[in-house]
């Protein structure tokens, strides 16, 4: 049984090419996750994070546990990073896990990036192909044939949705609009003050064909702290803890972005009937959805995973209105990755936990007070329900 | 993506060597179980139809349809050619062996789903990789 809750959150600016040390970018972040929560440096004894250190493509994992332990200061009992685990949700999951058995009673989690900087100096797309040498691992059987990106790998369950379920490039774009809407209310957002309109959407230049320039998230420099704390320690803190009532990491199919039978549906699929398992809550009870958008086409395949439609319908879902702001699901109230900037899924969990508090301002959902999270694409899937307390 | 396009390439080891090079004769060997037949791709070495852990590579047909695809427009590294086909292809022998591929020899427009395809070559160093044509003959 989970006895863990979500007790502050903080984030860095969000930006490009911004040239500062991702250490910088960090501790603005821990610093405003720790004053949210009301705890200082020596209440938090445990540190987890996603996927650790990480040279393989440029910034995007500058720092592991090990860094910013010690750039912090930190003394800790319990820590965790891992490229193996249920997506980025990992290390909250391994956090809700240490402290639900008592190894540690506040973890903080984060995920910090310079994949914008990084790749900017040298004009360097996130395209796994080593430096120079050879390949081997899964990557093998994609990347020689010119399956360099995660692009061209999702482009083509878009594709398949198309031909057997009639989805349009125009429902695809109403999610990626929308999105761009809220990020006009939420002043950290890399596209803040630069509205974009459906004739935008279509009109931006083809990557891989559906997916066009705005159905990718953008590369930023940023980094995100979410502190989970133990249930018994979460209840006289700051604000009122957002509990985790379930989450979800199962992997029950063939789960690759090649050899999964059902090329509609990826790991959220698995990852959301497992997370409803272990609850007495229904998709009806939700309020807002906070879904991973590497690329556009994955909203509408967490929507069917966690059941707030049938499959096939994710699409025209999205296109009937009701994920918008003022729609029967608001989803990626603060913009997303697509129009927020790329902080791989922590950017999700940082707005769920902002709308159950209360805290969204111009994009604030009333009374918000159950949201779920679900974060990962592919073969990589973590879903999550929470609830303000 | 049919004429000596940059590719990033595998290293070839004990366990996949055979997949790919056997284009250098003309075939396409998939790693099947010596007990029940199943076709193992990628191959591990261990039938998880019938728990078996001696396998054989074995010449398939070289045939198959288009599952799903894309055409790619962004140049991810110099040299790429200005759009190229991506796909799936499910193998006519078994249809849960998937090879991602180019498909070749056509407009990238004409392109259909379930499109029966057949295996060609490309080498490239010491490998021979794996694109798929339009197949005159289904």
């Amino acid at each position: 049984m989970l006895k863990a809750a979500i007790t502050g959150i903080g984030m860095s600016e969000l930006g490009r090419n911004t040239q500062r040390p991702c250490i910088d970018l960090l501790a603005d972040a821990a610093l405003e996750a720790m004053a949210d929560a009301g705890l200082g440096r020596d209440d938090i004894d445990g540190i987890t994070t996603y996927p650790g250190k990480h040279d393989g493509s440029p910034g995007m994992s500058p720092l592991g546990c090990t860094e910013v332990r010690e750039a912090l200061g930190l003394k800790t009992r319990w820590h965790s990073s891992s490229s193996e685990g249920p997506a980025q949700m990992s290390p909250v999951m391994i956090a809700a896990m240490a402290v639900s058995t008592g190894q540690a009673r506040h973890v903080l989690c984060f995920r910090a990036l310079t994949e914008s900087s990084s790749q900017s100096a040298g004009r360097r797309a996130s395209v796994p192909v080593g430096n120079g040498g050879r390949i081997d691992g899964w990557t093998q059987w994609l990347v020689p044939m010119g399956a360099l990106s995660a692009a061209t790998w999702a482009a083509q369950f878009a594709r398949r949705r198309m031909h057997e379920f009639g989805a349009t490039r125009e429902q695809l774009g109403a999610q990626c609009v929308l999105q761009r809407a809220n990020a006009q209310a939420n002043p950290r957002a890399i596209f803040h003050g630069k509205p974009m309109s459906m004739d935008d959407y279509l009109g931006a230049r083809m990557i891989a064909d559906p997916l066009g320039m705005f159905d990718c998230d953008i590369p930023i420099d940023g980094a995100c702290v979410v502190i989970v704390s133990a249930s018994d320690a979460a209840r006289h803190l700051r604000k009122p803890p957002i509990t985790i009532a379930a989450m979800g990491a199962a992997l029950t199919r063939r789960d690759s972005w090649d050899q999964r039978a059902d090329l509609t549906q990826m790991a959220s699929l698995d990852a959301c009937e497992d997370m409803w398992s272990r609850t007495d809550l229904k998709p009806a009870d939700v309020d807002i959805a906070a879904l991973y958008d590497g690329f556009s086409v994955f909203v509408p395949m967490w929507l069917e995973s966690f059941g707030f439609c049938k499959r096939g319908e994710g699409e025209a879902f999205i296109g009937d209105g009701h994920t918008a702001l003022t729609g029967s699901l608001p989803t990626n109230t603060g913009g997303g990755q697509m129009s927020a900037g790329r902080l791989h899924g922590f950017g999700h969990l940082h707005e769920a936990c902002t709308q159950l508090w209360g805290e969204g301002a111009g994009r604030q959902v009333a009374d918000a007070q159950t949201a779920v999270v679900g974060m990962g694409g592919g073969p990589l899937a973590g879903s999550m329900l929470l609830q303000r307390a | 993506m049919n004429t000596h396009a940059p590719r990033p390439l595998p290293a070839l080891t004990s366990d996949t060597m055979p997949f790919w090079t056997a284009g250098a004769h003309g075939q396409l060997l998939i790693q099947q179980c010596c007990l029940c037949s199943y076709f193992i791709h990628p191959p591990t070495g261990f039938c998880p139809e019938c728990e078996n852990s001696e396998t054989v590579y074995t010449a398939v047909s070289g045939r198959g349809f288009v599952e799903t695809f894309t055409v790619n427009y962004k140049i991810w590294m110099p040299g790429l050619p200005d759009r190229y086909v991506l796909a799936l292809v499910r193998l006519a022998e078994q249809n849960d062996v998937r090879l991602a591929t180019n498909i070749v020899g056509c407009d990238p427009a004409s392109v259909r789903f379930d499109m029966p395809v057949k295996v060609q070559f490309e080498q490239t160093g010491d490998l021979w990789i794996p694109l798929f044509a339009p197949d005159p003959v289904p």
